[in-house]
C-alpha cells in the first residue's frame, strides 16, 4: 500500500503534464484558428489542462478506497 | 521597566533635542526621531496607561464581587496568582463567615445558660437532699423552716422516727414456733406468777384492812355503846330523883361511863386511823395491780375493790353512827351542862342568901328556922318573879331562840344531810363504778372466749391452707424429682450409644483407610504407567513445537518464512489428544500457513523506508486530503525535525498521539526488539499516515500472532514436559 501513494503520484503528475500539453496545444490551434495569434487562449488552455490535471489529482488522492481501474497489462 | 526605559528614551530625545546638533539633517532627524519618539512614547504612554487601569479596576472590582473574581481566575491563567497576593484567597464561603462567629458567639452564651440552669438544678437536689437526711437525722432544719409551735411535737416525730426506723430496718423474720411458744409459756408464767403475787398482795392486805376495819367497827361500835351508855346514864342522872347516894353513885358512874365513853371514842377514832390507813394501802396495792396490765387480775382485784368498798360503807356507817350518837350525846352533855349551871346558880343564890347553910340544899330538910324559911320563901318568891320574869322575857326571846336553834338545827342538819349524801354519793359512784368493773370483766371474759374461738378458726383454716400448699409442693417436687431422674438416664444411655458408635466409626475408618491406601497404591502404580505415556507424548510434542519454531528462522530479509503448514500439522497430529494444544495449533493465522511470515528484521528494514512516507502525509486525513494540504504536509516533513529514535512512555498522554513522535517511539521500540510495542504504537496513526503503513501492520501483525502462538505452544510443552518428568 505504500507503493500506491508513489504510483498516485506518478499518475498525477504524468496526467497533469499529459493535460497540461494537450490544454496548450488545443489553445494554441484555438489561438491560431479562431483568436487571431493570441496568447489568452494558450494560458487559458494550459491553464484549463493544469486545471484539470489538478482536479483529477485530487480527486485520486481524495479517493482512496475507489478501486481503480488498471489496465491490465500494469497487473502484469 | 517599560516605563523607565520610556522615560529614559524620553529624557534622551529631550537632550538629544537640548544638546549639540551637528547636523540640520540629524536635528531633523533628530527632531522627526525625536517627535516620532515622542508620539510613540505618547501612544505607549497611553496603551499602558490604559492597560495598568484595566488590570487594577480588575482587582479592585474582583474584591467587591466574588462571582467576577472566580470568572476571571478560571479566564485568565494567572490572575488567582495575583488576585491572591492582593486580596487573600478566594474565600468560599465568605457569608457565612459572619454567620459562623454569631453561631460561636452564641453557643458560649447557651452554654453559660444551661451551666447556670444546670448549677441551679444541682444546688436545688443538693438542697433536696440535705434536707431529707436532715429530716432524718436532726431536727434542725426542718424545725427552724417549720412553725415553732409544734417543735414539741417534731421533736417527738423525730425520736419516735428513728426509733421506728431501727425496728423497722431489722429485717422481718418470722419466730420459729419453739421460739414463739416458749416465749407464750413464758408469758403466761409470767402473768401466772403475777397474778399469783398480785393475788397475795391482795389478799394480805385486804385480811390487814378487814381485820384493822372490823376492829375499828368494834371499837366504832364500842365507842357507840358507850356514848349511848353514856348519854343514857347522863339522862337519868339529870331527870331521876334519887336518893343522894344513888346520886353520887350515879354521878360517879356517869364519870366512869364518861370515861369509858372518851377511851372507847378514843381507841375507836385510833382504830378508824389504822382502819384508813390499812385501806389506803389496800387501794394502792389495788391501784398497782389494776397498772400491771394483766388481765387475769382483774376479777380478783374487782373483789377486792368489792370488800374494800363495803368495809369502807361499813366504816362511814359505824362513824356516822357513832357521830349521831356523839352528837346526841352533846345536846345531853350540853343540857346537863346548863343543868348544872342553873343549879349551881341557885345554889350560889342560896348560899348567898343563906350563907349558914353551905351543905347541900337538899340535905336541909328538918333543920331550917322559920326565918330561914321565910327568907327562902321571900327567895323563893323573888327566884319565882325573877324565873317569871326570865320566862316572860324566854318567851319573847323563845322565837328568836327557836328561830337561832332551828337555823343552827338547820346548819347542822344541813352539815349532816350534805355529809350523808356526800357519803352515800360516794357509796353509789362507787357501786357503779365497781357494777361498771364486773360488766367490764363480763364482757371482757366473753370478748376473750369469742376472740379464742376466732383464733381457733383461724388456725384451723390456717392449717388447711399449710396443709393444702404442702401438697402442691409435694406434688412439685415429685416432678421435678422425676425429671431430673429422666433426664440423668437419658444421658447415660446416649453415652452409651455414643461410646458404641465410636468404636463402630473408629473400625469402619480403619477398614477404610487399608482399603484408601490399596487403592492409592494401585492408582500409584496405574498412574506411573499413565505418566510415563505422557512423558513420552510430551517429549513428542515439544520436538514438533521446535521444529515449528524453527521454520521461523528460516525467513530472510525480503522473503517470508516458509509455510508453517507442515509443521503445524505435525504439531497436531502429536496433541491430537489435548484441546488446549489443538486449540493453538489451530489459531495459526490462514497467511502464516500457506505463504509463511517475515522476519522481524525484514519489517524493521521496511519500518525504515515506510517512516519517510508516514511523515510526509502526516497532515492527511480524510478532511484534510486536498493538494494544497499535500504541499503543507509535504513542507511540515522538510522542515520538521525530530528525534530518531526516542523512548516511549509508559503511559501515551494525548501529545504523544503526534505521528512524528510515535513515529520515533516505534523505530525506538524496533531498535530494541519490540515489534509488539511498535506495532501498538504505530496503530496509534490515523489518516492517511494509517493507511500508508497499514501494510507492514498486518504483516507485522501476523508475525505476532504467529510467534505469540508458537510461544505459548513451547511453554505449554515445556510445561508439560516438565510436569512429566519425575524429580528424583
Amino acid at each position: 500500500m505504500a507503493d500506491e501513494h508513489g504510483r498516485k503520484w506518478d499518475r498525477c503528475f504524468a496526467d497533469t503534464v499529459v493535460k497540461t500539453a494537450t490544454g496548450l496545444g488545443v489553445g494554441v490551434v484555438f489561438s491560431v484558428l479562431l483568436f487571431k495569434r493570441r496568447t489568452w487562449p494558450v494560458s487559458f488552455g494550459s491553464g484549463l489542462g493544469l486545471g484539470m490535471g489538478y482536479a483529477n489529482c485530487q480527486h485520486d488522492f481524495r479517493s482512496p478506497y475507489l478501486i481503480h481501474g488498471h489496465m491490465a497489462k500494469d497487473q502484469q | 521597566m517599560l516605563r523607565a526605559c520610556l522615560r529614559g528614551a524620553n529624557a534622551t530625545a529631550r537632550t538629544n533635542l537640548r544638546g549639540t546638533r551637528p547636523n540640520n539633517l540629524q536635528q531633523c532627524r533628530h527632531y522627526t526621531a525625536g517627535e516620532s519618539s515622542g508620539g510613540a512614547a505618547k501612544v505607549v504612554v497611553a496603551g499602558l496607561l490604559t492597560v495598568g487601569g484595566g488590570v487594577g479596576g480588575t482587582i479592585i472590582y474582583a474584591k467587591w464581587d466574588h462571582k467576577f473574581r472566580a470568572a476571571v481566575e478560571k479566564n485568565v491563567p494567572y490572575s488567582d496568582r495575583l488576585l491572591g497576593l492582593a486580596w487573600g484567597p478566594l474565600p468560599q464561603d465568605g457569608r457565612p463567615s459572619v454567620q459562623k462567629q454569631v453561631e460561636v458567639a452564641q453557643p458560649p452564651s447557651m452554654m453559660e445558660k444551661q451551666m447556670k440552669a444546670s448549677k441551679s438544678k444541682s444546688e436545688k437536689k443538693a438542697k433536696e437532699t440535705t434536707e431529707s437526711p436532715a429530716a432524718e437525722s436532726a431536727p434542725v432544719p426542718p424545725v427552724q423552716s417549720l412553725e415553732e409551735e409544734c417543735t414539741e411535737c417534731h421533736h417527738h416525730d423525730d425520736s419516735a422516727a428513728p426509733v421506728a426506723e431501727s425496728p423497722v430496718t431489722e429485717p422481718l423474720k418470722e419466730r420459729p414456733v419453739e421460739e414463739v411458744s416458749a416465749r407464750l409459756a413464758k408469758q403466761d408464767q409470767e402473768e401466772q406468777d403475777v397474778i399469783a403475787a398480785v393475788s397475795v398482795s391482795l389478799e394480805e392486805s385486804l385480811a390487814s384492812s378487814a381485820k384493822s376495819t372490823l376492829q375499828a367497827i368494834g371499837a366504832q361500835e364500842a365507842a357507840l355503846q358507850a356514848v349511848i351508855r353514856h348519854t343514857l346514864k347522863l339522862k337519868e342522872a339529870m331527870e331521876a330523883e334519887a336518893p343522894p347516894q344513888e346520886k353520887s353513885a350515879q354521878w360517879k358512874d356517869l364519870e366512869t361511863s364518861l370515861a369509858e365513853r372518851n377511851s372507847a371514842v378514843n381507841d375507836a377514832a385510833a382504830a378508824l386511823t389504822k382502819a384508813n390507813v390499812a385501806l389506803d394501802s389496800l387501794k394502792s396495792v389495788i391501784d398497782e395491780s389494776k397498772g400491771l396490765k394483766v388481765s387475769a387480775v382483774r376479777p380478783v382485784v374487782l373483789a377486792a375493790e368489792e370488800n374494800l368498798h363495803n368495809m369502807v360503807v361499813d366504816l362511814d356507817k359505824a362513824v356516822t353512827k357513832v357521830q349521831t350518837a356523839e352528837s346526841e350525846a352533846k345536846i345531853v352533855s350540853q343540857y346537863s351542862e346548863l343543868v348544872n349551871e342553873a343549879k349551881l346558880q341557885f345554889q350560889k343564890e342560896v348560899s348567898s342568901l343563906t350563907p349558914e347553910i353551905q351543905a347541900n340544899w337538899k340535905s336541909l330538910t328538918g333543920k331550917l328556922s322559920p326565918d330561914d324559911l321565910n327568907a327562902l320563901i321571900a327567895h323563893a318568891h323573888r327566884r319565882i318573879d325573877q324565873l317569871n320574869r326570865e320566862l316572860a322575857e324566854q318567851r319573847v326571846r323563845e322565837q328568836i331562840h327557836i328561830d337561832a336553834a332551828l337555823e343552827q338545827q338547820k346548819l347542822e342538819d344541813q352539815k349532816a344531810l350534805e355529809k350523808a349524801v356526800s357519803t352515800s354519793l360516794q357509796h353509789v359512784k362507787e357501786e357503779a363504778r365497781l357494777e361498771q368493773e364486773r360488766k367490764l370483766t363480763e364482757l371482757r371474759e366473753v370478748m376473750e372466749a369469742e376472740m379464742r374461738t376466732q383464733l381457733r378458726r383461724q388456725a384451723a383454716a390456717h392449717t388447711d391452707h399449710v396443709q393444702d400448699v404442702l401438697k402442691v409442693q409435694e406434688a412439685e417436687l415429685r416432678s421435678e424429682a422425676d425429671q431430673v431422674l429422666g433426664s440423668k438416664l437419658l444421658e447415660q444411655e446416649t453415652r452409651y450409644r455414643q461410646l458404641s458408635q465410636e468404636q463402630l466409626d473408629n473400625f469402619t475408618l480403619d477398614m477404610n483407610s487399608a482399603y484408601a491406601r490399596l487403592k492409592g497404591m494401585e492408582e500409584a502404580i496405574d498412574s506411573h504407567v499413565i505418566a510415563e505415556e505422557e512423558a513420552r507424548k510430551a517429549h513428542q510434542l515439544w520436538l514438533s513445537v521446535e521444529a515449528l519454531s524453527y521454520t521461523l528462522k528460516t525467513a530472510d530479509t525480503n522473503a517470508p518464512s516458509v509455510p508453517l503448514e507442515v509443521a503445524a500439522q505435525a504439531v497436531r497430529d502429536n496433541c491430537s489428544d489435548n484441546d488446549f494444544a489443538l486449540a493453538l495449533s489451530s489459531a495459526f493465522p490462514q497467511e502464516s500457513l500457506q505463504r509463511g511470515v517475515y522476519s522481524e528484521a525484514s519489517l524493521r528494514a521496511r519500518f525504515n523506508s515506510l517512516r519517510s512516507l508516514a511523515r510526509r502525509v502526516a497532515l492527511i486525513d480524510e478532511s484534510h486530503n486536498s493538494l494544497y494540504q499535500y504541499f503543507l504536509s509535504y513542507l511540515q516533513a522538510a522542515l520538521l525535525f525530530e528525534n530518531k529514535h526516542e523512548a516511549p512512555p509508559t503511559q501515551l498522554s494525548s501529545e504523544d498521539l503526534d505521528p512524528f513522535k510515535l513515529l520515533s517511539y516505534a523505530s525506538y521500540c524496533l531498535e530494541h526488539g519490540d515489534l509488539e510495542l511498535a506495532a501498538k504504537l504505530v496503530n496509534q496513526l490515523r489518516g492517511e499516515a494509517r493507511r500508508v503503513v497499514e501494510d507492514w501492520l498486518t504483516e507485522a501483525r501476523l508475525t505476532l500472532e504467529t510467534r505469540q502462538v508458537i510461544n505459548l505452544l513451547s511453554a505449554y510443552a515445556n510445561a508439560v514436559g516438565l510436569g512429566t518428568t519425575q524429580a528424583p
